[in-house]
């Protein structure tokens, strides 16, 4: 193994590890949105409940709040489509490197 | 860039770095409906000249090397994947990334600015994240405040001589941060407290989200320098036409 990969490697145990380990350490924890807990903080503020005066307009659209599974199926696109583009050009990225590395050592 | 130009992009940047001075704080996107209109247009106006800015300075980077086009699609993905993945934090809430640090390293603050408000628009409309309302707001944080700092921080790195690696996750770390530093700011204003004012207010916005949002922060750097490796080793000539590494440099 390269000393790249390793670093690589190492680098993303500790991204999983940051990432997963609050799910185990606070057991019972609700890990709601932080952006949610900002409008919680926004009530208080007022003293009373704050009303939004804009409904999100997909919210509109379909006369009511997101269903949760379809939430979490367009957050899955949004992952798709950036995940899917940066494969792709990474394995052109790579290919191409592949082909070089090769003409070059025929060259020789 | 004409003069004028240059002098509204100017004014702008003294306007962000007043921000940054004061302490930081809270929640990456405001959510819709939640921001008085009067703000919604004043955030709005104050990120157009950035979003002009940024869209002149895209145009040039791909005129002057057709080729980066590429790194410019990675950059813009990068943002689509980091801030649709809600992560779990340390203080038992979730929040999502910015992953606008990298787009800011590469090609600088503006460019990103129209990145960011892509996956913005995305969200507001068909995830009800964020908000329409609070677009303005919303990207004058993530797109435009948070690369700034990310932008200034590599600079810095780069000449105080850090190990580029480093500097780039500091840079990323540190604009991911800021983002919620500035969204903290932004409802502060919006709501000031009644017995201490916006400054109270900015406080009781940070505490709630800046907690949240140190883990996530070093995630981004991590990340962030991750993907840097893999362009390094992958596409090295593109990141020499962007001047990003020198010719000959390993």
């Amino acid at each position: 193994m390269s000393k790249t990969t390793k670093k690589v490697l190492i680098l993303l145990v500790i991204v999983a590890l940051i990432a997963i380990i609050p799910l185990f350490a606070l057991k019972g924890a609700e890990f709601g949105g932080s952006d949610d807990a900002g409008s919680q903080v926004v009530s208080e503020i007022k003293g009373t409940e704050y009303t939004p005066w804009f409904t999100p307009v997909m919210e509109t659209w379909i006369g009511g709040e997101l269903p949760g599974e379809i939430e979490s199926l367009l957050f899955c696109v949004q992952t798709g489509i950036g995940v899917g583009i940066m494969a792709f050009l990474m394995g052109r990225f790579v290919e191409r490197n592949k082909k070089e590395k090769a003409k070059k050592a025929s060259e020789i | 860039m004409s003069k004028n130009q240059k002098r509204v992009l100017k004014l702008a940047i003294v306007f962000a770095v007043m921000f940054g001075i004061t302490p930081a704080a809270n929640a990456m996107h405001i959510m819709e409906g939640y921001l008085p209109p009067k703000y919604c247009i004043i955030w709005g106006a104050i990120c157009l000249p950035f979003l002009v800015a940024g869209y002149f300075s895209l145009k040039k980077t791909i005129s002057e090397n057709r080729k980066s086009i590429t790194i410019i699609a990675m950059a813009g993905a990068f943002i689509f994947v980091i801030s649709s993945l809600k992560i779990p934090s340390v203080t038992g809430s979730c929040s999502h990334m910015t992953g606008t640090g990298l787009g800011a390293i590469l090609f600088g603050a503006g460019a990103v600015s129209i990145l960011g408000i892509i996956v913005l628009i995305f969200q507001a409309i068909l995830l009800a994240h964020g908000g329409l309302t609070s677009l303005g707001a919303n990207t004058f944080s993530m797109a435009i405040a948070g690369p700034l700092v990310s932008f200034g921080i590599y600079k810095l790195c780069q000449k105080l001589k850090v190990h580029r690696h480093v500097g780039i996750f500091l840079a990323a770390a540190i604009g991911d941060l800021f983002t919620y530093c500035v969204t903290s700011i932004q409802l502060a204003l919006a709501y000031p407290s009644e017995t201490g004012g916006i400054a109270a207010s900015a406080v009781k916005f940070l505490a709630v989200f800046a907690p949240t949002q140190v883990p996530l922060a070093i995630i981004e750097g991590i990340l962030s320098v991750v993907i840097i490796i893999g362009l390094e080793t992958y596409a090295k000539s593109e990141l020499t036409g962007l001047g990003f590494i020198k010719a000959g440099e390993k």
